[in-house]
């Protein structure tokens, strides 16, 4: 029973994921790719991600629930901080950010 | 079709291994280190490694499959389950929308990208939109399969050794690990230039947190539009009063 509640999640992610990327194709040979509408969408797709990482990171669920916002506030400075002093190097910001977060949780780094 | 910066356009096979190629490194990186967490996750939601495999490679969109297995756990509804994930990917079809155009291949039959449409995901979207029109035409489809086709196989793999690792790992690794992925797109999007484009990053990252806090179902679909066309308006708006150049996209 369990199992098979499992399987049914499973196939009903799959379903509603592809539900969008389908409709997208359908709906992308009607558009001009210079047009206003294609820019519009663009703006739609953009905000839609930039809400969803920054809820990622201000409002998480899971295990980084346990970590205090100014600890992830912090890390995320960080991440761009480097990011910007290493000529745009998108893995030692990543590395930066998310190392300070883990030594911030184990108390190593004592500024907060 | 003006190859731009390279002398002639390549093969098809090797305009793949070209992807493949800019897919090892820091993409490839990133991505084993979000799914080892998703991995983890999914043994720690009480789910069998089957199904945490079937899920990387039949839903292939990593904040929906997050929300999938943390609803799952914590033992909610189906319904609440798809409607979740529903929500939650809605930002695939303006994603597939806006990259569509930019990797149709003419010579191609068009229910191919139906298939096509299904590896589309954050990390091959955003770099697509950024090395697409720096390709020829005819190189930017396969370039994407490779790019996207060797992330997704190590996302399988990274899938399973994150089951297999789950509960041995320190829980600051595992903190790590689940932060990663926000700071990663956070990263991702700084090389974003189009005008109307950031200033919808900024709007949305505002927006989002708010309307999350407001609505937790609908605040991120109802961020995307409204934001998106905040942001729309307000660039048309500078461009009307600065005269400027009109930010054209390059496809």
């Amino acid at each position: 029973m369990t199992d098979s509640l499992l399987w049914l999640t499973v196939l009903v992610g799959a379903l509603t994921t592809y539900f969008w990327r389908a409709l997208g194709v359908a709906l992308s040979g009607r558009m001009d790719p210079a047009g206003a509408l294609f820019e519009w969408v663009g703006c739609v797709a953009y905000a839609l991600l930039a809400g969803l990482v920054a809820r990622m990171i201000l409002l998480p669920i899971g295990v980084l629930q346990a970590t205090p916002l100014s600890h992830r506030i912090i890390a995320s400075a960080v991440a761009c901080a480097v990011f910007f002093l290493t000529r745009r190097s998108v893995l030692l910001g990543v590395g930066a950010g998310v190392g300070t977060l883990i030594l911030l949780a184990a108390g190593v780094l004592p500024f907060v | 079709m003006q190859p731009t910066g390279e002398t002639a356009a390549r093969s098809w096979t090797a305009a793949v291994r070209l992807g493949v190629l800019e897919s090892l490194g820091m993409p490839t990186v990133m991505l084993a280190a979000s799914f080892l967490g998703f991995g983890s996750l999914v043994r720690g939601s009480g789910a069998s490694l089957w199904a945490g495999l079937a899920s990387t490679a039949s839903t292939w969109a990593l904040p929906g499959q997050i929300v999938q297995f943390e609803l799952y756990g914590a033992g909610a509804s189906l319904l609440a389950v798809g409607l979740a994930v529903w929500l939650t990917n809605a930002r695939l079809l303006p994603m597939v929308v806006t990259l569509a155009p930019l990797i149709r291949d003419d010579r191609m039959p068009r229910w191919r990208y139906y298939a096509v449409a299904h590896l589309i995901a954050l990390t091959g979207w955003v770099i697509a939109m950024k090395r697409g029109p720096e390709l020829p035409r005819s190189e930017r489809l396969p370039y994407f399969l490779g790019f996207t086709g060797s992330l997704f196989a190590v996302s399988l793999v990274a899938t399973a050794i994150g089951f297999e690792l789950a509960g041995t790992l320190p829980k600051p690794v595992t903190t790590g690990l689940m932060f990663l992925n926000p700071v990663y797109f956070m990263l991702m999007f700084m090389d974003v230039r189009h005008r109307s484009w950031v200033l919808a990053l900024a709007v949305g990252a505002v927006l989002g947190p708010l309307l999350h806090r407001v609505d937790a179902d609908w605040g991120l679909l109802v961020t995307g539009v409204l934001g998106g066309s905040l942001a729309f308006a307000g660039d048309r708006w500078w461009r009307r009063w600065r005269g400027g150049a009109a930010g054209r996209i390059r496809s």
